[in-house]
């Protein structure tokens, strides 16, 4: 009988998280996706359901610049996944050697520039390689490699791939930490059974860690695909909200931020923004779904 | 504006109330670099002037300004005084509501007609903002370093690249800081610079507007063809270089020429420790007239909201007063005022600039008066089209065909 009582304390412990999570994610979230069905006539927000997205789509000039911004993304993605990731596993793996000494230390290292603010990492990346203050010119003509150094920023070839690995930079902490989290998780048990079958060194890690961690690494593939199609901060902080040269660094951060805020004489457009807004919320959410769907449920696990 | 009886008595009752209670006017600005001159200067001369008024700087930065008054203005939490950007910006904010008509203030004849054009609405009939400053476009260059090379300042195009020349050849000195990074400096210290010479200021600016000229016009390629000539002067990786950058090299004697706005001038003072001169942009023969970039850009309006109007329209007479043109030209060196009474200027680097204005025509940049109302924005559109002139990227004939076809996706002169 006490059973079937309505249980209040499931309510009352879920309603502050509930409620603030609406409050500031999920009523904003659906508001934007109305706002993107009205435009602004003559100070009246009228509604007119697809034309926003009709012109994002349909006019060359909006959607030139929105490919342009897609496929900046994705080339920004495709960086951090060959880049990062692999680079953080690796790391990982070194850590959690058990005979590498002052393990702590490079820890801390590596990870340190991910709590760095974007600006500040911006900021200081853009003095480093800057062609008249920086030092990566000196410090390359201190090796002989100086006809090496171009201003990578201010080349529309280099500067998306350089803001990419700007960006690995201070990121690689996150996959490596949770990599090694993941690698001490694997109990001694199995590692002995397999250097018993002949198992050791390298070879270890291909056969029994790397299965072993490959859901941590779907895991941070989705993260890293979800933080890269969010991104904005560090090509605003380097290179202004027009992400320069030539729109080269373009991504649909970015391309928000202009189409929402305005830029010095262009006056931003909430509802148009909102449709990009939206496009993007679309974008995630297909990458997510094919992620969780696709690839997730067929992946095979161990029990441990 | 019309006065009601009642107006006149809510003004009566409102300023009688203004003796018994100090008004506080928080100022809405994006010039934060100014914060200091108004708390010591203009503000204790206001205050002093007008007892029972007090007045609050309030600036921000100037990239954010734009919407985060929009949204401030929105929410109904702005302050009682804006500072208005030139043209459309303003215009919108008049539009919706925001700016309070000032049509009928007589300080307002201080004003000419080119000075006002900035915040009226396209039909000036209606002024919303009084005109505050106008910046003036040109060259600073390093006299020191001209002394030593033994350079006189150009006059005509010809010579202004042998002058660079021999700077290059030299090599004590990056001939010119400017860097193509940030984009604007491009399209705003080259472009709006030296095109005015090229579509005759004011004639050509007023026919692109009508539709009589076209951005693919000689006119207006040709500055294009003029500023790919000036890649080989910039410096090494000028791709990268970005506009503190380029103030940087100038002031720490490193670069003899620097393409400038009248508005560097209080800084330069500051850092550099050279004499520096100033010349305007070269012009293509002897003898030709010159053209130069006097460009109308801070004005000074009222919200609508504001609690105190009448305290608010006091400070906006004050600032269209010729005492305030005094205090604020040569507290701010570079920044001209627009009012119509001659102002003495201290500052030999700013009389230097100020005095085209007697030997030049006047024009203000090219893109920023309706033409940079639809998408895409004609002015963004010239920043990256400067970049793509200087580094080579687009032929002359290609940039302007792209800025043509994108304003005649949505401008209809005469509309």
């Amino acid at each position: 009988m006490q059973a079937s009582r309505f249980r209040w304390h499931i309510v009352i412990f879920l309603a502050p998280a509930v409620i603030v999570y609406t409050a500031v994610m999920i009523f904003p979230l659906f508001n934007t996706l109305r706002l993107a069905l009205y435009t602004d006539v003559d100070q009246v927000r009228t509604f007119i359901g697809l034309g926003n997205f009709n012109r994002l789509f349909g006019d060359p000039r909006w959607s030139e610049q929105f490919w342009n911004a897609l496929g900046n993304n994705f080339k920004f993605f495709f960086i951090h996944m060959l880049v990062q990731n692999p680079i953080g596993i690796a790391l990982a793996a070194m850590l959690s050697h058990p005979r590498l000494r002052f393990a702590a230390l490079y820890r801390s290292a590596i990870f340190i520039p991910t709590i760095l603010s974007f600006v500040i990492v911006g900021f200081a990346w853009k003095l480093i390689l800057s062609p008249i203050w920086g030092i990566a010119p000196s410090m390359l003509d201190a090796v002989g490699l100086k006809s090496l150094f171009a201003p990578w920023l201010g080349k529309e070839a280099y500067a998306l791939v350089t803001l990419s690995l700007v960006s690995v930079w201070q990121f690689v902490g996150i996959p490596m930490m949770l990599i090694y989290a993941a690698l001490l998780s694997i109990p001694e048990e199995i590692l002995e059974a397999g250097e018993i079958d002949g198992i050791t060194g390298i070879n270890a890690f291909w056969k029994i860690k790397l299965p072993l961690i490959l859901p941590s690494i779907g895991i941070i593939s989705i993260l890293t695909f979800v933080g890269n199609f969010n991104a904005f901060d560090l090509i605003y902080a380097a290179q202004g909200a027009l992400a320069g040269p030539n729109f080269s660094t373009d991504i649909l951060g970015t391309f928000l931020y202009r189409t929402f805020f305005g830029f010095q004489l262009q006056l931003g457009d909430p509802y148009m923004g909102s449709a990009v807004a939206g496009t993007m919320f679309a974008i995630i959410l297909v990458g997510v779904c094919i992620y969780l769907f696709g690839i997730q449920t067929r992946m095979r696990r161990y029990q441990l | 504006m019309k006065f009601t009886p009642f107006a006149l008595l809510a003004a009566t009752l409102l300023s009688s109330a203004a003796y018994a209670e100090d008004v506080t006017l928080t100022i809405e600005s994006w010039r934060n670099d100014d914060l200091k001159l108004w708390q010591e200067k203009i503000i204790p001369a206001f205050e002093a002037s007008n007892p029972g008024i007090k007045l609050k700087f309030a600036p921000m930065a100037p990239t954010e300004y734009n919407s985060a008054i929009n949204s401030k203005l929105g929410a109904g939490s702005a302050g009682d005084i804006i500072s208005c950007r030139p043209f459309d910006a303003s215009l919108a904010l008049y539009k919706a509501g925001y700016l309070a008509d000032l049509t009928s203030m007589d300080a307002m004849g201080n004003f000419s007609d080119v000075a006002k054009a900035a915040w009226q609405t396209d039909d000036a009939a209606h002024t919303f903002c009084v005109p505050m400053a106008s910046v003036i476009h040109g060259f600073i260059y390093n006299k020191d370093a001209f002394d030593e090379l033994g350079l006189a300042v150009p006059e005509t195009e010809d010579e202004f690249f042998s002058v660079l020349d021999k700077i290059k050849a030299d090599g004590t000195y990056i001939p010119m800081a400017m860097g193509t990074n940030d984009q604007w400096e491009a399209a705003t210290m080259g472009y709006q610079n030296i095109g005015p010479t090229y579509w005759k200021g004011e004639e050509g600016r007023l026919a692109l507007i009508k539709g009589e000229q076209k951005l693919t016009d000689p006119q207006w390629t040709e500055p294009y063809a003029v500023l790919h000539k000036w890649a080989p002067y910039l410096g090494d990786g000028y791709e990268a270089q970005t506009y503190p950058d380029s103030q940087n090299l100038f002031t720490l004697g490193r670069a003899a020429i620097y393409p400038a706005g009248s508005w560097e001038i209080s800084g330069f003072n500051e850092q550099a420790d050279f004499k520096m001169g100033a010349f305007k942009p070269p012009v293509k023969a002897k003898g030709d007239t010159c053209y130069i970039s006097d460009h109308v850009d801070i004005g000074i309006g009222m919200n609508t909201k504001t609690p105190n109007p009448e305290a608010a329209k006091t400070f906006l007479a004050w600032v269209a007063s010729p005492a305030f043109a005094e205090i604020f030209g040569n507290a701010l060196p570079g920044f001209f005022p627009l009012s119509k009474t001659p102002v003495d200027i201290k500052d030999p680097l700013a009389q230097e600039f100020v005095s085209w204005r007697g030997d030049c025509e006047t024009t203000i940049r090219s893109t920023y008066q309706i033409l940079s109302r639809g998408t895409p924005n004609l002015e963004n559109e010239t920043w990256g089209a400067s970049v793509a002139a200087i580094k080579g990227t687009s032929t002359p004939e290609e940039l302007g065909k792209k800025l043509q076809e994108g304003l005649d996706s949505w401008y209809k002169p005469g509309m």
